[in-house]
């Protein structure tokens, strides 16, 4: 009896294995052209527009995520991998070229190139327009309650004693860094000690009056009202609204971090042609259009923006006006010795 | 002593209320028509349809339960074994080994799993592969054996140890003895160690994140890299069923222990009745 039980359970996994097989192999019918291994944010495509490229191109797409750029590369250092398309951000980026990562690619393969935003080429991260494809971008900002903090123009309001209790920060160094910077009126990217350390001290006196520093925790935390006021992606922004009608969002006076994460082909990449084909459909301007619709984040497709039927509030928070973007700047990869201090001054924070 | 047992009963179900209310609010929120896990929508069940035409949970699904099903099988078996190998050995031999083998128990996972990459990303430089399925799953079985073992043993210490010698009497080759006496003897022990096996394969988030490669991802890699997003509601609704999967086989575990302990007191009870 137990034995009979024991191979009623072996075979109902078995046949969970198969069920699972039995649709695998359906899938990967059309796959004779190959496969292309691409490696992208959680949470950051429509993965619709995976299925279709696999169906209109016949490339299998092994499709993996990370969540952050960071673990991203600490993941190709490791070796033993082998992605062809890959999507880092900005600083990212300029540390992979820095460091002989990615491949150059062939942009005669990519026609769509042509629709990207003319502003989007050729920068810092990548001047030569050499290594690169836009896939996403979009700026942080300060999101927050006018009931409960009332009207926020600056970072200042994010250090404020009078909102103890009700502010949230970015749980990573670069980015909370970044707004101290900004707030003290430097370069998110600078490399002085003195400003380093001005900034540091800064976060140091802030961390008392914070609610809690966070990532994605950041949505229930301002939907529900839990805290007033955060500093997050512009994109997310526009889905805590939909929960919370009160919440407002602005890029501070003294400008802000504009990120752009790109798609790029890794050095060495089996799959080159694939990987080419894969980011060209990514840039066409129907697959754009539904997939910055899916992510919340702003397209670098300049047909996009016409197609997209925005009301007036997303429209201004996904393409913020020129005068407001001339004053923000994207990360650049920094030296060793920056890194280093980055990650010191951020272990004793949290400590 | 009545007053004594309304307290215990009330740290009862504080702890039970404890224990389940995190999983209740997924489990309800799974049904909730906003992606807001604070904010209550509506009823739908919008987010387990989209589950199932998500391509990467779906995938990553697939990968979780194959790599769980082999590895669980493939380490009772070689466990099975194992332990068996090891209950025969001298005394001063078996204790050492023991140890050793519970040693990959308590050792933190994230050991494990660097150890593991640095010896897969090795030994791939050397013969040409990658990380991939193949490792995720070695990996897998590496550290669910020992835990079939310590299921196992103590099965065989309780296996009359007279069987052995009764059953070559009768004729039996080593391995006939081994197959037809020993093992049905212990099995038990060793549905046991396949369940728990599976159940850390299925759980596993450290060791399968360092040793997957790029061409496949567990669950939990995926809801893990979900984090700078947001999690999808969808992961409450696979959530959901996984829970309900595991509950339904602990429940199937438990009922088999409860009606092998009755058969047990049965044989107790009619060997004292004939003496």
């Amino acid at each position: 009896m137990k034995r009979k039980i024991a191979l009623l359970l072996c075979a109902a996994m078995f046949a969970g294995l198969f069920a699972g097989c039995g649709s695998k192999s359906a899938s990967s019918e059309t796959a004779d052209k190959g496969v292309v291994n691409v490696y992208n944010w959680g949470e950051y495509i429509d993965t619709s527009l995976v299925d279709q490229f696999e169906k209109e191109t016949g490339i299998k797409v092994n499709y993996k995520t990370f969540e952050s750029n960071e673990q991203m590369y600490s993941v190709l250092k490791q070796g033993g991998v082998s992605y062809d398309v890959i999507i880092p951000s900005d600083y990212m980026i300029s540390r992979l070229i820095q460091e002989d990562m990615l491949e150059p690619l062939d942009y005669t393969k990519i026609p769509n190139y042509s629709l990207i935003q003319d502003d989007l080429k050729g920068m810092d991260f990548d001047p030569q327009n050499q290594y690169s494809v836009p896939y996403m971008w979009g700026t942080v900002g300060i999101i927050y309650d006018p009931t409960k903090v009332g009207e926020v123009d600056s970072w200042g309001a994010m250090f404020d004693e009078k909102n103890s209790g009700k502010i949230l920060m970015f749980d990573n160094s670069r980015d909370a860094m970044g707004i101290a910077l900004k707030y003290l009126g430097y370069s998110l990217n600078t490399t002085d000690q003195t400003q380093l350390a001005e900034a540091a001290a800064l976060l140091e006196k802030q961390k008392p009056l914070l609610q809690g520093y966070v990532m994605d925790e950041i949505f229930d935390k301002m939907e529900s009202g839990e805290a007033a006021i955060g500093a997050y992606y512009a994109g997310d922004y526009l889905t805590m609204h939909e929960s919370n009608p009160n919440l407002k969002f602005c890029i501070p006076k003294e400008g802000s971090n504009v990120f752009v994460d790109s798609m790029c082909v890794l050095k060495g990449a089996q799959n080159k042609d694939n990987a080419e084909a894969f980011i060209n459909f990514m840039t066409g301007t129907e697959q754009s259009k539904k997939n910055a619709e899916f992510i919340g984040y702003t397209s670098p497709n300049k047909e996009v923006k016409d197609r997209m039927d925005l009301d007036e509030l997303a429209m201004s928070v996904r393409y913020p006006d020129a005068a407001k973007l001339a004053k923000c700047e994207s990360f650049i990869n920094l030296p060793q010795e920056t890194l280093d201090y980055y990650d010191s001054m951020w272990v004793k924070l949290k400590s | 002593m009545k007053k004594k047992n309304t307290g215990g009963m009330l740290m009862t179900v504080l702890m039970y209320i404890f224990l389940y209310a995190p999983i209740i609010i997924m489990i309800v929120f799974s049904f909730n028509d906003s992606k807001s896990r604070t904010i209550w929508a509506g009823f739908t069940l919008r987010w387990y349809q989209e589950l199932f035409r998500d391509d990467l949970i779906m995938s990553s699904l697939q990968t979780t339960i194959a790599v769980s099903v082999l590895a669980s099988l493939i380490s009772a078996v070689v466990g099975t074994y194992a332990a068996i190998g090891l209950f025969n050995m001298k005394k001063n031999w078996r204790k050492p080994l023991l140890t050793v083998n519970n040693i990959p128990v308590v050792n933190a996972d994230i050991i494990t799993g660097v150890s593991l990459a640095l010896l897969f990303v090795s030994a791939g430089r050397l013969m040409g592969f990658e990380l991939g399925f193949g490792t995720l799953l070695l990996a897998h079985i590496s550290f669910d054996i020992p835990y079939v073992i310590l299921s196992v043993m103590p099965k065989l210490y309780q296996l009359d140890q007279n069987l052995f010698e009764a059953a070559q009497d009768l004729g039996c080759t080593w391995f006939q003895t081994i197959n037809k006496v020993i093992i049905p003897g212990i099995m038990p022990g060793i549905v046991n160690g396949l369940l728990i096996a599976f159940t850390m394969s299925l759980d596993d988030f450290v060791i399968s994140y360092f040793t997957a490669g790029s061409s496949v991802q567990t669950l939990s890699m995926t809801i893990y890299a979900m984090t700078r997003r947001r999690i999808s509601p969808k992961i409450n609704a696979i959530s959901t069923l996984i829970f309900a999967v595991v509950l339904l086989l602990l429940l199937v575990v438990n009922a088999r222990e409860a009606r092998q302990h009755k058969l047990e007191l049965k044989k107790e009870n009619t060997l004292k009745g004939a003496a």
